[in-house]
C-alpha cells in the first residue's frame, strides 16, 4: 500500500467519522464546525485521487469542494446562526446514546449492501465506497431526527458529501459537466434554504420546527 | 432544433426581467403557445419512431419527450393565463411590482428546466434539471410569504433535496456498473441510449441498489406515498397556478425520468425488480391518498392528494409496463394534467373572490357563481375518471394492462382503495358544488376561458384519442 493510499484511506474513513460524530454533539454552532472539517476530508480525498490517478480535472474539482465545502456553505450557515437564540437542540427525537447505536447498525447496513462494489472492481478506493453509503444513512438520520432548521441543512449536507464521497471513491468522479451541474446545484439548494430559513424567522420568530403546526391534516 | 426549445422559457425569463410589468401576462401565455406549437411539431416529426439529436448529443428528441413537451406547452398556457389574476401586473408599490416580476422570471425559468428534463439525452443532465425545477419552485411555494407558505417551501426545499441527492446516488452506481462492463472503462456513459446498449452487461447487484435509490428519490418528486409530505403542503401554499404547474406537470417530469431508468433497469435485472418497488409505491399512494382525503378540509389539499392518488395509478400502470399500458400512462399524465390544472385554477379564482380554500366556508358555489362552479362540476367529473373524460379512458385502459401483467391482485387493491377515493371526492365536491344560497355572480370570461379549454382537452383526448394515438403508440415503443 503506498503512502496516498493510506491517506486515501484515513481521509475517506474521516468523512464518515465527522458525519457520526455530529449525531453526537447538540450544539448547532458545533455541528457547523463539524460540516467544516467534513468538506476538509472531502476534498482530501478527492485530492488524493487526483494525485493517484495523475487527473488534472479532478485535482480542478477538489479545489471546487475545497473553496465551496470548507469555505462558503458552513460560513453562510455560521452566519444564520447568532441573533442570540437557542444554539442547542433542546432535545433531539432520539437521545444521543441511542443515536449512536443506530449509527452503528447503518455503517453495518452500508458494508453489507457495498459488498456488490468490492467485488466488481479490484481498486483499493471501491472497497472504501460502503463507507459514503453509510454517511448518507447517517446524514439523513440526522435530519430526520434533530428539530432546528439549521440542524437539518446540516443533516442534508451531510447526505451530499456522503454521495460526492461514493462518486470519488467508486469513478473518480462521473463526467466533469454533472459533477459540476451537482455541486452547483447542492449549492444553489443550501443558498434558497438559507433564504427560506431567514424568511421562517422573520414570519415565525426562533425556529424549532416542532413549532411549525400550520399545516396539518 | 431540440435545443431552441428550451430556449423559449428561457428567453421568456430574459424578457420578464426587463419589460414593462402590464405586458408580464402576455409574455406568459405566448411563451406557452410557442412551447406548445413546438410541441406539436415535435410530435409530428418523431411520431413515426424518428428520433432527433442536436446540442452535440446532449439534446435527445423523441416520441416519448415529444408527448411532455407537449404537456408543459399546454399547461404553461394554461397556468400564464391566469398570471394577471395571481399577482397584482398594475400595482404601483415598488415591492408588489418586484415581486410580480420575479414570479413570472420563476416560472418560466421552471419551465425551461422541465423542457430541458424531458429534452436531455444523458440521464445525468435530466437529473441536473429535475435539481433545478426545485430551486425555481422553492421560491414560488413561498411566494405568497405567509408562515404556511414559507413552512411548506422549507419542507419542499429539505424533503426533495434528500431525495434528489439519493436519485444521485443511485446514478453513480449505475454508472459505477456501466464502467464495469465488457465494453470497458472508455464505455463508461450515462447517456441513455449508451446505457440502454450496455443494460444487458450491468452487474446486477451493483445494478440493483442504483436503480432502487434513483427510483426512490424520484419517486419523491412525483409524490409517491411513503415520500409524499411535501406534496400536500407545497400544492396548497403555491399560488394557483404554480399549484397547477407542480402537479399537473413536474410530478410527470419526475415519473418521465422513472421510466427512462426503468427501460435500463428491466434489460439489467428482468421486469420484476422495478415492477415490485412501483406497486408497492403505488398502492401505498392510493392508499394514502384515500385515508386522507375522506376528512380533507382544504379544497387544494383535497386536489393535492388527488394528484397522489393518480400518480399512484400511474405506477401502477408503469409497473404493468406493456406497450398498452405505457400509453395509457402517458394518456393518464396528458389527462390529468389538463383536468387537474382546470381545477387548481378554479381554486385559485374562489380564493381571489371568497378570500379562501376551506372546504367549510365554501359552499353552492354553482349557485353563486354559475359559471366557475360548471367549469369546476366538468373538472370534478373530469378528475373521477367519469366518461366521456380522457382519464376512464386511461384507467380503463391501465386495468387492462395490470390483468395482462398477471398484477390482477394489486388492481383489486387499487380498485377498493380508489373507489374510497372517489366517494370522498364526490362527497367534498358536492357540499362545494350545490346547495346554498345567494346572489348570482357572473365570472369573467378571461378566467373560465383557461379553465374550459383544459376540459374541452380532457373530452377531446377522451373522445377521439386519434390525433394522439400515433403518438402515444410510438412513445411506448421508445420504452419498450
Amino acid at each position: 500500500m503506498s503512502a496516498v493510499d493510506a491517506w486515501l484511506d484515513l481521509a475517506a474513513v474521516g468523512v464518515l467519522g465527522v458525519g457520526v460524530a455530529a449525531l453526537w454533539r447538540r450544539e448547532v454552532s458545533a455541528l457547523v464546525g463539524l460540516l467544516r472539517l467534513q468538506g476538509l476530508a472531502l476534498a482530501a480525498v478527492a485530492g488524493l485521487t487526483a494525485l493517484a490517478q495523475r487527473d488534472g480535472v479532478l485535482g480542478a474539482t477538489a479545489l471546487v469542494v475545497l473553496v465551496v465545502k470548507v469555505l462558503i456553505v458552513p460560513s453562510l450557515l455560521h452566519r444564520s446562526l447568532g441573533h442570540g437564540e437557542a444554539q442547542r437542540e433542546s432535545e433531539p427525537l432520539v437521545n444521543v446514546p441511542s443515536s449512536l447505536v443506530v449509527a452503528g447498525v447503518l455503517v453495518g447496513l452500508a458494508i453489507l449492501s457495498g459488498t456488490a462494489l468490492g467485488q466488481l472492481s479490484a481498486r483499493a478506493s471501491v472497497s472504501l465506497a460502503p463507507l459514503g453509503l453509510a454517511t448518507v444513512l447517517v446524514g439523513y438520520f440526522l435530519l430526520v431526527t434533530r428539530r432546528r432548521a439549521v440542524s437539518q441543512i446540516v443533516g442534508l449536507l451531510i447526505v451530499d458529501n456522503g454521495v460526492a464521497l461514493t462518486a470519488f471513491l467508486l469513478t473518480a468522479g462521473v463526467p466533469l459537466i454533472i459533477e459540476l451541474g451537482g455541486s452547483l446545484d447542492v449549492m444553489l439548494v443550501v443558498v434558497v434554504a438559507y433564504a427560506v430559513l431567514a424568511r421562517l424567522r422573520h414570519v415565525v420568530g426562533d425556529v424549532e420546527l416542532d413549532r411549525l403546526r400550520e399545516l396539518r391534516d | 432544433m431540440g435545443a431552441l426549445i428550451v430556449l423559449v422559457p428561457l428567453l421568456g425569463a430574459g424578457l420578464a426581467a426587463v419589460l414593462p410589468l402590464r405586458r408580464l401576462g402576455v409574455l406568459s401565455v405566448l411563451s406557452g403557445l410557442i412551447v406548445l406549437l413546438a410541441g406539436v411539431w415535435s410530435a409530428a416529426s418523431v411520431e413515426h419512431g424518428r428520433v432527433l439529436y442536436g446540442a452535440h448529443g446532449l439534446v435527445r428528441l423523441d416520441a416519448l419527450s415529444a408527448v411532455m413537451v407537449l404537456l408543459i406547452g399546454a399547461l404553461a398556457s394554461l397556468a400564464g393565463a391566469a398570471t394577471a389574476r395571481t399577482v397584482a401586473l398594475d400595482a404601483s408599490e415598488p415591492e408588489a411590482r418586484r415581486r410580480g416580476r420575479l414570479y413570472v422570471v420563476l416560472v418560466q425559468l421552471f419551465l425551461a428546466a422541465m423542457l430541458g428534463a424531458v429534452l436531455a439525452a444523458n440521464l445525468g443532465v435530466l437529473w441536473v434539471m429535475i435539481e433545478a425545477t426545485t430551486i425555481a419552485t422553492t421560491f414560488l411555494v413561498g411566494h405568497q410569504r405567509s408562515a404556511g407558505a414559507v413552512e411548506a417551501a422549507w419542507k419542499y426545499v429539505v424533503l426533495c433535496g434528500v431525495g434528489i441527492a439519493l436519485a444521485f446516488l443511485g446514478l453513480v452506481l449505475i454508472y459505477f456498473a456501466s464502467a464495469h462492463t465488457p465494453a470497458g472503462a472508455h464505455a463508461a456513459s450515462l447517456d441513455w441510449s449508451s446505457l440502454r446498449a450496455l443494460a444487458p452487461h450491468l452487474d446486477p447487484r451493483v445494478t440493483r441498489l442504483g436503480v432502487a435509490l434513483v427510483v426512490l428519490g424520484f419517486g419523491t418528486k412525483v409524490g409517491l406515498a411513503p415520500l409524499h409530505a411535501w406534496l400536500p403542503d407545497a400544492h396548497s401554499q403555491a399560488p394557483a397556478p404554480v399549484s397547477a404547474l407542480m402537479s399537473g406537470v413536474l410530478l410527470s417530469v419526475a415519473l418521465y425520468a422513472i421510466l427512462r431508468v426503468r427501460v435500463i433497469a428491466d434489460l439489467a435485472l428482468g421486469v420484476g425488480f422495478v415492477r415490485a418497488l412501483l406497486v408497492v409505491l403505488g398502492l401505498s399512494s392510493l392508499a394514502v391518498a384515500a385515508a386522507l382525503l375522506i376528512a380533507q378540509r382544504d379544497l387544494k389539499r383535497l386536489l393535492a392528494y388527488s394528484s397522489v392518488e393518480h400518480m399512484g395509478l400511474a405506477a401502477l400502470g408503469v409497473a404493468a409496463g406493456t406497450p398498452l399500458g405505457l400509453a395509457a400512462v402517458l394518456l393518464h399524465v396528458l389527462g390529468h394534467g389538463l383536468a387537474k390544472s382546470a381545477l387548481f385554477l378554479g381554486a385559485g379564482q374562489l380564493h381571489h373572490d371568497e378570500g379562501t380554500t376551506r372546504l367549510d366556508e365554501l359552499g353552492g358555489v354553482l349557485r353563486r357563481r354559475p359559471g366557475l362552479g360548471g367549469a369546476m362540476t366538468a373538472g370534478f367529473a373530469a378528475l373521477l375518471g367519469l366518461p366521456p373524460f380522457s382519464l376512464f379512458v386511461s384507467e380503463l385502459a391501465m386495468a387492462r394492462a395490470e390483468v395482462a401483467a398477471g398484477l390482477t391482485w394489486a388492481l383489486g387493491l387499487a380498485l377498493v382503495l380508489i373507489s374510497v377515493a372517489f366517494v370522498a371526492i364526490a362527497r367534498h365536491a358536492r357540499g362545494l358544488l350545490f346547495g346554498g344560497d345567494g346572489p348570482s355572480q357572473p365570472t369573467p370570461p378571461g378566467v373560465l376561458a383557461p379553465l374550459v379549454i383544459a376540459l374541452v382537452g380532457s373530452l377531446g383526448l377522451g373522445v377521439l384519442a386519434w390525433p394522439l394515438s400515433t403518438l402515444l403508440h410510438a412513445a411506448s415503443g421508445v420504452l419498450a
